[in-house]
């Protein structure tokens, strides 16, 4: 989603040395002798289960953050730490200027009715209930009249596309659409902060790339602070801005997609993200060059091509007085035309695209074209910067297989 | 866990049973059988306290039981004077459109075919009479079963308290019911509705319990998340969701109830089941052989109303 999070902002949420331990008499595993050692000796020892160990982390307003582990990490503990529906055995959890770790059963019920909405893996639809009432759901026990709440719901319901079917019952929808209610009914209070516990994981390959390009153009649309579980690395780095790696409850690290791919923190990551093209994550300025010949629309043809024997290239890259770019001069462009009044700016190709620094090789790769010129990149004003060619780009690609 | 295991080898348990064996045959060679009676007997104590405890009840709870009885004698003779009011080919027609409504056409037809093999036998006010004592027991137990289920299926604590009391209740000879219920309401029909509550309230506690407890999780986890209160949670999500089981148990309670026509008349019910006990007290077999049939009827007919609604959810 790329949104750019600035860390001046205090965080939303800020989760410190959180620890949850299931078992009879938790506390006796965080204990001096017994917090270092692994989750298999104090299981053993105590008959205590680890689920979160010391886990930290801040989320800052309209981030995506992914929680990201394997099954048994721990990540869905922590995500229902957070709504307590689990208790933390110890540490603290700051929800938007709330320790939610000291409040009571009324103060945590209110708190969920304006802060904090859930998506479930499951759906968690009510099967008695149609749509408009399940999407509905979260205002009814509000105390919200039913006009207000069915036009809330029926509003929720157009924005994830599910308009025309409110009264249809649960068995009729493909599970795309049920979890399409899940996330209206979740829209649907306004919360501050929207969880999702593995949205997309009980759902097929396809609708399950759907589903994720739609709620990253929502989420484009409402600015939410959203908490995103997966144990999907290819999710995580498609919709998170930072994505946090656990691992038998611990989080291992915490950074951007591109980070946790180019700078794993240990071989359990690197072997994580091994599967994960890095054209997805590294942008064409790291394989920017200085093309060899660049030239000013004042340049006359002779010297243009002179430069361009020179540096045995057929192509020249035009720019005007202000360094911005004009577009690229091919050599049998600038062959064929035999009148020197022609101006050269207006010989230059200007349908090759030109990217942004910051386009994701993945997405370069489509701009290539096939008379084997490179891709032109150039900043928000236009200004030239460099260009990929070609083999540099082939190179990256060819590292990472 | 291992040490447990261990406990339940067959090695063990082969060993415990020979190890039983000796012991008996070394303690019979050594004293003889006639010493080994038990040292004290304490049933005599139990029992006197259980007539202790009803004889205070009767004279302490005498205003309370009477006006149960009273006001459920009251209940029970407008409901049955409304039955036998209600003209058969009526009712015959009501119970069709039941049958046909909540079930199929199929069980509509066969719920009125036997509704008039019931008349054919002369058997119509009795028939009526069981089913205002069978609507007024079930009632009663629903109305005390439901909410006893849903405290079971909220607490732990309560079920493991009640699990054993349900077994019992369900054990429990059910003439042992009637003597309760003749000592606080004498004879008749209010000490036949009794035992029938009695006997017939543990499926519908247990299957509300079951109910609620097997509702999804991850529904109620749902629930829970967008902030319901504990009522909420309950009327909104996990009683409508349990509702199927919550009416299984329901058709469990009748078919008790019906069971239990035949045994409650000996206590003064009226009904199908006096006609049973009449006709077997005379020797006419044939008599009561056809009164049986009417029950056996009468159950399948609020069976499969009562089933259909249930598969219908």
């Amino acid at each position: 989603m790329n949104r750019h999070v600035s860390n001046e902002t205090p965080p939303i949420i800020s989760v410190s040395s959180l620890w949850k331990v299931f078992g009879k008499n938790p506390q006796n595993a965080l204990e001096e002798n017994y917090r270092s050692r692994t989750r298999a000796d104090i299981q053993q020892e105590l008959g205590l289960v680890v689920a979160l160990r010391d886990v930290s982390f801040q989320v800052y307003p309209g981030e995506t953050f992914v929680v990201m582990g394997l099954s048994g990490s721990g990540k869905s503990t922590l995500v229902r730490c957070l709504i307590g529906l689990i208790d933390s055995t110890a540490g603290e959890l700051n929800i938007d200027g709330d320790n939610i770790t000291t409040f009571d059963a009324k103060e945590l019920r209110e708190f969920r009715r304006s802060k904090m909405a859930m998506v479930f893996q499951n759906f968690g639809l009510l099967p008695h209930k149609n749509v408009l009432d399940n999407a509905a759901y979260g205002l009814e026990v509000k105390g919200i009249d039913r006009d207000n709440r069915y036009s809330i719901a029926r509003e929720m319901l157009n924005k994830v596309g599910l308009a025309g079917w409110e009264n249809a019952n649960q068995r009729e929808l493909s599970g795309g659409m049920q979890q399409r209610v899940g996330l209206a009914r979740a829209l649907a209070v306004d919360p501050h902060i929207l969880l999702m516990d593995e949205p997309f994981s009980g759902l097929d390959p396809l609708i399950r790339r759907q589903m994720r390009e739609e709620l990253s153009l929502l989420q484009s649309e409402i600015q939410k602070t959203i908490i995103f579980i997966t144990h999907d690395l290819d999710e995580a780095i498609t919709i998170g801005d930072r994505i946090a790696i656990m691992r038998d409850g611990e989080i291992i690290q915490i950074g951007t997609p591109k980070e946790i791919i180019t700078e794993p923190a240990d071989d359990f990551v690197k072997e994580f993200t091994q599967g994960i093209p890095k054209t997805k994550v590294i942008d064409i300025k790291q394989c920017c060059s200085v093309p060899d010949v660049v030239f000013s629309s004042t340049d006359s043809h002779e010297i243009v091509r002179a430069k361009m024997d020179h540096a045995n290239t057929d192509y020249a890259i035009g720019v005007d007085a202000q360094e911005r770019y004009l577009g690229i001069l091919c050599r049998n462009q600038l062959d064929s035309i035999a009148d020197p009044t022609i101006t050269i700016d207006s010989l230059v190709d200007s349908s090759i695209v030109s990217v942004l620094p910051g386009t994701t090789l993945d997405e370069a790769l489509n701009f290539l074209s096939d008379q084997n010129l490179p891709i032109p990149v150039v900043d928000e004003s236009n200004a030239f910067i460099g260009v990929a060619t070609q083999p540099d780009l082939l190179k990256v690609v060819a590292n990472d297989l | 866990m291992k040490f447990i295991q261990k406990f339940r080898s067959p090695i063990f348990l082969i060993s415990a049973i020979c190890g039983a064996l000796i012991a008996s045959v070394i303690i019979h060679s050594i004293k003889g059988e006639d010493d080994l009676g038990y040292p004290t007997n304490i049933g005599p104590e139990i029992s006197n306290t259980i007539d202790g405890f009803l004889a205070w009840l009767v004279v302490n709870g005498e205003w309370f039981f009477d006006g149960i009885n009273d006001n459920l004698k009251i209940v029970l003779g407008k409901l049955r004077e409304f039955l036998v009011w209600i003209p058969w080919p009526v009712m015959v027609s009501l119970i069709f459109l039941l049958g046909w409504r909540l079930g199929s056409f199929r069980i509509g037809i066969i719920s009125a075919l036997g509704m008039i093999l019931i008349g054919l036998v002369n058997l119509w006010e009795p028939a009526m009479v069981t089913i205002a004592i069978m609507a007024v027991s079930v009632s009663i137990a629903v109305i005390f079963g439901i909410p006893t289920g849903i405290l079971m299926a909220r607490s732990n604590l309560i079920e493991t308290l009640l699990r054993p009391v349900l077994d019992a209740m369900q054990t429990m000879p059910s003439f042992v019911y009637l003597v309760p219920g003749i000592m606080l309401f004498g004879l008749g029909n209010v000490a036949a509705i009794i035992a029938t509550v009695l006997y017939s309230i543990p499926p519908c506690i247990r299957l509300t319990n079951l109910g609620i407890r097997q509702v999804n999780p991850s529904v109620v986890e749902a629930g829970e998340s967008f902030g319901s209160t504990t009522f909420q949670l309950l009327s909104k999500v996990q009683l409508p969701m349990a509702i199927p089981t919550i009416m299984a148990g329901i058709n469990q309670t009748i078919m008790m109830a019906l069971a239990m026509s035949t045994i409650a008349a000996m206590v003064g019910a009226g009904g199908l089941g006096i006609e049973v006990l009449r006709s077997m007290g005379q020797l006419q077999e044939g008599q009561a052989f056809i009164a049986g049939s009417a029950i056996v009827v009468m159950a399948i007919i609020i069976d499969r109303i009562t089933q259909s609604v249930v598969l219908s959810r």
